[in-house]
Parts: C-alpha cells; structure tokens; sequence
C-alpha cells in the first residue's frame, strides 16, 4: 500500500446562485479593485488515501467527492494529485 | 404513540420538539444520535440546530450518524419522519427528500416570522390544519433556499409534493425556488420544511399554529397504527 495525496476543490455550479462570492465581490470597490468581477467562493479538501496503486486511490476520491464531499445538484469538482 | 427526537452533536431544538410533541399529547423521548435504534417511537422528529457543526455542507455528516439507519429501517416499514430546518437538511443530504437547501439568497441568515400556506392537506403532517389557513411560524436558518431543477420541481408539484409555500405579505424570506417552504417524500411518509413548528406551539411563544402540524403527526399516528 502506498500513501497518495489528493486535492478536492468544489466550486458552486455555474448559474447556481453563490451568496459567499456576491458578499466578497461586495466588497472589493472598498480595495480600490473595481476591475475585479465574477467571484465564486468555493472549497478545497485534501486527503491522503492509501492504496495499491494512484488509479485505486483517484477511483476512492472520485467516489467520495461525488457522494459527499460535494453536492452535485449545485457543486462541481475537480481532483488532483498533490505532494505528500 | 410516541414521538423520538434524534439528537445529534449540535441540535439546538430537540427540547422544543419534545415538548411540542408532548402538548400534542404523544409521548415522547430525546434520542441520542449514536442510539442504534429508535427505542419504539412509532415517529421521528429530526429537530432543528447545526448537527455536527452542519460542518462541509448542512446536514452533510449527519446522515452518517448511527441512528440513521434506524430511521431509514423506520421509513422502509411505513414510519413517519419529519424534518425541520436542520432536520430537513438532513433529509435531503441524506436524499430521503429530494432537493437541497442552498445559502439564502439575502445572503444573511434569516431570524424572523413567516406564513406558510399549506399547498397539501392530504399529509398525515397536515390533515388537521383548517382550509386556507396561513400559518404563522418563525424561520432561522442560513441554508433555507430550496432548489431543484425546473423540470423536478415541475414533477414535484404535479404530484402534491410541495406541503408548504412561504406567502402573505412576509413573503419568501431566502429566495426558494416556487416560495418553497416545504416538501414531502413519494411515499407521503418523510416530510421536511425550514420554518418551526415547534416554536409556534404555544400563543405565549406569538403563535400557536405549529401545533396543527404536531397534532396532526401525532393524530395520524394513532390513526393508522404505525408499525412498531
């Protein structure tokens, strides 16, 4: 078995209302940074699997972030392999 | 009869619950969230308050507790559940009820009185609320913003399923698709919605309306018998 390390972002679906990244955009003018739009806040999970191979340990997180870590009706997410 | 309150790490209306219950004349009993059973409640009240810190997503990790399975083995033999706030979160986490409850659209957590029209009398969650009654109750939650996909919602009407609708002149106070307050199950048995009951259970809390809903889980309880 080895150790293998993963990185879950999950954002808001396009079109999905994000209140979170409205109230950071709200705020921005007040930074001088009026050039800055369309900001969606999302998440990032990490997580260490162990596994006899990284497709085994990728088909484990898939499986978690589609069934919990993310919500798909309003999230997408995408999964990377990070240093340990 | 008797009504089971689950508790789990961070629920904050369990005792509400329970006493509304009791006022409606069932028995009734707090019921800690790692119990591997439902101790004999004959219903389930999932209460409102932020099980486990309502931590990745609101009641993400609460499907996972113990108790759950006992409560999906509690609807598979025809038991009612009902959700509120916190407990309809759950539900729909747990897909025992369809949709997800997104942020508020106001982008604040919303504290305040609301009425409910009662889209569906035929629910053993609703039987006993007068016709054309609009129900005064008060809301508090950050993740009450009802969504599903237009043609689920579409599906979801057409087949009675929107119980509750935000309406009067407080209007939709998180931005609901359709004012939606709350929804019930294909089965008519698990029934979930953001407002609270049991905060309006008495005229001395502003209302008593809640009780129409209390009353008519715990009538239809001895009504149909439900199995143990």
């Amino acid at each position: 078995m080895t150790a293998y390390r993963f990185s879950v972002s999950i954002m808001p679906r396009d079109g999905i209302l994000d209140p979170a990244g409205k109230a950071v955009e709200a705020a921005l003018p007040q930074l001088h940074a009026d050039n800055v739009h369309e900001v969606r806040v999302g998440r990032r999970v990490e997580l260490t699997v162990e596994a006899d191979s990284v497709e085994g340990a990728r088909a484990t997180v898939d499986a978690l972030a589609a069934d919990f870590l993310a919500n798909p009706l309003i999230e997408r997410w995408s999964i990377e392999e990070v240093a340990r | 009869m008797k009504v089971g309150v689950v508790v789990f790490p961070g629920s904050n209306c369990d005792r509400d619950a329970l006493h509304a219950a009791q006022l409606a004349g069932a028995d009734a009993e707090l019921l800690w969230h790692e119990t591997p059973d439902l101790r004999g409640s004959d219903a389930v009240i999932l209460p409102g308050g932020f099980a486990h810190g309502d931590y990745l997503r609101a009641g993400a990790i609460a499907r996972f507790s113990p108790i759950m399975a006992a409560v999906r083995e509690h609807i598979a033999r025809g038991g009612l559940v009902l959700g509120i706030c916190n407990g309809f979160q759950v539900l729909t986490e747990a897909k025992l009820l369809p949709g997800v409850l997104r942020r508020n659209a106001t982008l604040r957590f919303e504290h305040r009185w609301v009425r409910l029209s009662v889209t569906n009398r035929d629910t053993p969650f609703t039987w006993r609320v007068p016709e054309d009654a609009l129900l005064r109750m008060p809301i508090a939650h950050g993740e009450g913003n009802y969504w599903l996909p237009d043609a689920d919602l579409d599906a979801l009407e057409a087949a009675g399923r929107v119980v509750f609708r935000y309406a009067g002149p407080e209007g939709n106070p998180n931005g609901s698709a359709r004012d939606i307050a709350g929804v019930i199950d294909a089965t008519g048995r698990v029934c979930g919605l953001m407002p609270h009951p049991e905060r309006a259970s008495e005229a001395l809390l502003g209302s008593d309306d809640g009780m129409w809903l209390m009353r008519s889980l715990v009538e239809s309880m001895a009504r149909v018998g439900v199995a143990a």
